[in-house]
């Protein structure tokens, strides 16, 4: 009798966060899809995209190069390693440039801009919800979603993909840095393998995967400080599930765009 | 006017708003009173369209606020929130002139300025205030920003949101004052929810208390100390005892 109690309740309690979990992608697919809509439709607050152009993409310069500049030194002393086991150090300039185009330049990027950019976002709109910013706004006839959520979205679609082009130099670079300096590959040997070996659909489907990486992270930061619970914890709460839900985002997007550039 | 209609609003099983039945007449200054949690700030905001009723209807000027063109419907209204509610990230004069310099009737950035400025010494505050930052200013000149941001285009119907919460009495008493001058002098029809009955008394027409999410009295403020209701002479008089039960 005691095991069934415990059964019901184990199993009730799997069902109650499965609905949970259909409940808010749900919800965020509407937030979503009312986003995109009122992206569409005036007015348009170029005012405002501006600020958070600069904000989301100009200031989050620094962080993006100096993870590129360090992933790519790495990646060429790993490449180097592995391939020494089997006699391909030759490969570190190519294989450093695809992994960064492809893959880790995005990624990182979108996993830098999403513990810097959805945070402050969620917690600004977070602390606008609780102090009736928000409802004020709409008092003063200005729809919230067009004057806060939009400018922020399309400011991170548009300014993810040039973070990630200038991340992918920079970690190339790195590469170069540490190939020339430290594993002793010429200099214009290194470049002429880096350019040869790219193609031109390795930068397309990483700069396609970064603007798909900056909507999710603006989204994220704007759909949980939008919906922010009452008080500091709830603007805590709203940061935190942000940053978790983007970056955990970030990742499966990722992979199912990998699938379907692999794919195709 | 201003008519509640059998409104309810319920958040799970806490039952707000019950049916409130009210009515404001044009250019008549109506105080809500009630304790806290009593659905006065959920009756404000369903007017404002913040909060959707379960049921019942809301006329403004005999329109109902669910239909129609929602900006010229918004465009009718100022309010006052409870903690000034001022955007952060913009200077004083730019949240005074926020609907000026937007939407259909939008001024150049001078001339909003101008009436910015201008709102600005009606409530009482000097110029040199227009370029400072919510932040820089005291609680006192945040309620302040907040009036002058609330009748900036010159609207027809004012809401204000516990006025005084949170200001020293002689502050409290400048802002009733100031509310009732703007009121009086625009010939605005005014909403205020207040638990301050000094408020009542320096602002109200009429007063209505709200009470398990129903109207349990409204009538003229002269006759609110005579009314003979239990609930409304607890209030007023700041009784613990009475029907009205305190949580201990």
């Amino acid at each position: 009798m005691q095991a069934l109690t415990f059964l019901d309740a184990f199993l009730g309690s799997i069902g109650r966060s499965v609905l949970g979990l259909c409940a808010a992608i749900g919800r965020i697919a509407m937030f979503a899809v009312l986003t995109i809509s009122h992206l569409l439709r005036p007015p348009f607050y170029l005012a405002e995209f501006g600020r958070q152009l600069l904000h989301i993409g100009y200031f989050s310069l620094p962080v993006v190069g100096l993870t590129a500049l360090f992933t790519g030194g790495a990646l060429a002393l790993q490449i180097y390693s592995g391939g020494a086991r089997f006699s391909a150090e030759a490969v570190v300039p190519s294989v450093v440039a695809i992994a960064m185009v492809r893959e880790l330049g995005p990624v990182l990027s979108g996993l830098m801009v999403a513990g810097r950019v959805s945070s402050s976002i969620a917690a600004e709109l977070g602390t606008m919800r609780v102090t009736e910013q928000i409802d004020a706004l709409t008092t003063l006839s200005t729809n919230p979603m067009k004057y806060l959520v939009v400018p922020r979205v399309l400011a991170a679609t548009i300014a993810m993909p040039i973070l990630a082009f200038i991340g992918d130099v920079i970690g190339i670079m790195g590469g170069f840095l540490v190939g020339t300096q430290r594993l002793d590959f010429n200099a214009a040997t290194y470049i002429n393998n880096t350019w040869s070996f790219l193609e031109f659909e390795d930068i397309f489907s990483g700069l396609v995967k970064a603007a798909a990486f900056g909507f999710i992270v603006a989204l994220m930061g704007c759909y949980h400080g939008y919906n922010s619970g009452r008080g500091a914890q709830g603007v805590g709460r709203a940061t935190t599930n942000a940053v978790v839900s983007a970056s955990v985002l970030i990742l499966a997007a990722n992979y199912l765009l990998t699938e379907i550039f692999f794919t195709s | 006017m201003i008519q509640l209609i059998n409104v309810k609003k319920s958040f799970g099983n806490n039952h707000v708003l019950r049916g409130v039945n009210l009515t404001i007449e044009q250019g008549e200054s109506m105080v809500i009173i009630g304790g806290s949690g009593t659905g006065k700030s959920v009756a404000l905001k369903s007017v404002l369209g913040l909060v959707q009723p379960d049921s019942g209807q809301i006329l403004v000027n005999g329109a109902d606020t669910t239909e129609g063109d929602r900006d010229a419907f918004l465009a009718q209204f100022g309010m006052l929130f409870q903690g000034g509610a001022l955007f952060d990230s913009l200077s004083v004069w730019q949240n005074v002139a926020f609907r000026l310099l937007r939407g259909k009737g939008k001024l150049s950035k001078s001339d909003a300025r101008d009436v910015a400025i201008e709102k600005l010494r009606r409530v009482g505050l000097k110029p040199e205030v227009a370029d400072q930052f919510p932040a820089e200013l005291s609680g006192g000149m945040q309620k302040r920003v907040g009036l002058a941001r609330a009748i900036a285009a010159e609207p027809d119907i004012i809401f204000f949101d516990e006025p005084t919460t949170g200001l020293d009495p002689i502050m409290s008493g400048v802002i009733n004052e100031l509310i009732r001058e703007i009121v009086v002098e625009m010939g605005a029809t005014a909403m205020t929810i207040t638990h301050d009955m000094s408020s009542v008394r320096a602002i109200a027409d009429k007063v209505a208390m709200l009470h398990e999410g129903v109207v349990q009295w409204t009538g003229p403020v002269s006759e609110m100390d005579s009314s003979g209701d239990p609930y409304l002479d607890q209030f007023i008089n700041a009784r613990a005892e009475g029907p009205i039960e305190a949580v201990r």
